[in-house]
């Protein structure tokens, strides 16, 4: 390390966005295993039809397959933004 | 009792053969009759790492394919007598590699008497890597702090969760470690690599050991000596570490933090 270095903008924090990255994509992968494979497409295409009324972050809709005696259930939740930031018409 | 053992990754190059090859010796060096078997068919390597190339005549799917026979197969390391090696085929063909033929040799072995039977397994998720897995009593599961690995991993850990013989008997899943290697704690704590504790949280299963990055590991492979031998590096006593907690024992993580700088080398220092 020189002394120029402590002139340069440092390098931010990757490992943080490292981090949380993984942790939405794999309790996304994880909620969605074992089930059809059609899952994730049909998680994307339910937040784009979503989005045309309010806007919600891409981890806003969580799929998760329930397997019970009676057979499987497909559980799906949508977290809508605060009240007030809603902007959806 | 047998306990068969994979180490296994998902994503490739992140040091499963390093690991098999130090973990088995080590298990032997604790007076355990040890088997280390390469799966990675076409792509032989294990025979390498342990310094065994040479003596290499029969393999694995020669065995197999009743080509020949085990005990012919079996490589005895040159420094432990309770060390075996069972290389991979150079062969192209994927599919020769079955089932039934993985179950024969693992119940051989059994016969034989082998403490821990260790499985090298290939990357990727396809037919190498599942039989691998397949027959395992535990995973060790590989895994780089960088973003595809941890992925993979998880991926992996569903796998073993569903698809080897304890699940599809409703045994649930074996025991499941993280082995994290190629660790630099000077660029965790600089906040460019994520930490053990990142890595645990993420994939929620407890930590076997972390094996730093170590300039000895690549000194050991162009020797064919595994690094566990190499009581002097870090590497090597992390190895060990990871020994003992896989017999059980409770050794507490070395290794995890930068070393000191004085002012001057972190002034003008590399
Ligand atoms: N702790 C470490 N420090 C430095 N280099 C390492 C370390 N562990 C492994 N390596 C290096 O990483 C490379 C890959 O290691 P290795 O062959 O064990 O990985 P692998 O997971 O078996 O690969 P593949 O998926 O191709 O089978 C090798 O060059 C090895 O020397
Ligand atoms: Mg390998």
């Amino acid at each position: 390390m020189s002394l120029l270095d402590f002139l340069r903008p440092r390098p931010k924090n990757t490992a943080s966005i490292a981090r949380e990255r993984l942790r939405i994509i794999v309790a996304q992968e994880r909620a969605t295993r074992g089930g059809p494979d059609y899952l994730p497409l049909l998680r994307n295409e339910l937040l784009e039809v979503i989005r045309k009324y309010v806007h919600v972050d891409t981890d806003a809709v969580q799929i998760n397959v329930e397997r019970s005696s009676e057979g499987e259930v497909l559980e799906l939740s949508v977290a809508l933004p605060e009240p007030k930031a809603a902007t959806g018409t | 009792m047998t306990e068969t053992i994979v180490i296994t990754s998902g994503k490739g190059g992140v040091g499963k053969t390093t690991t098999s090859a130090s973990l088995a010796t080590g298990l032997a060096q604790r007076g355990h009759k040890t088997a280390v078997i390469d799966f990675d068919v076409g792509l032989r390597n294990l025979d390498l790492i342990m310094g065994c190339e040479r003596r290499v005549v029969y393999d694995f799917v020669n065995v197999i394919q009743n080509e020949a026979t085990l005990k012919q197969a079996l490589i005895r390391d040159k420094r432990h007598d309770n060390l075996y090696v069972l290389a991979a085929s150079q062969t192209r063909d994927k599919e020769a590699l079955t089932q039934d033929g993985v179950e024969r040799v693992l119940e051989e072995l059994k016969q034989d008497g082998f403490d821990y039977i260790v499985c090298d397994s290939p990357a990727g998720i396809e037919k190498g890597a599942h039989l691998a897995m397949y027959f395992a009593d535990r995973a060790v599961v590989v895994v780089n702090p960088e973003v595809s690995s941890v992925r993979d991993s998880d991926r992996i850990l569903g796998l073993l969760s569903s698809k080897t013989r304890r699940a599809e008997r409703g045994e649930g899943a074996g025991a499941q470690h993280l082995l994290l290697t190629r660790y630099n704690p000077v660029r965790v704590e600089a906040g460019e690599m994520m930490s053990v504790k990142d890595v645990e949280e993420i994939l929620g299963i407890p930590v076997l050991g972390v094996i730093p990055e170590s300039e000895n590991v690549l000194a050991a492979s162009n020797s064919g000596v595994p690094v566990i031998h190499d009581a002097g590096s870090i590497a090597g006593q992390a190895y060990a570490d990871a020994v003992a907690r896989l017999l059980g024992e409770d050794v507490s993580m070395r290794f995890l933090d930068a070393p000191k700088k004085g002012f001057f080398k972190r002034m003008f220092g590399t």
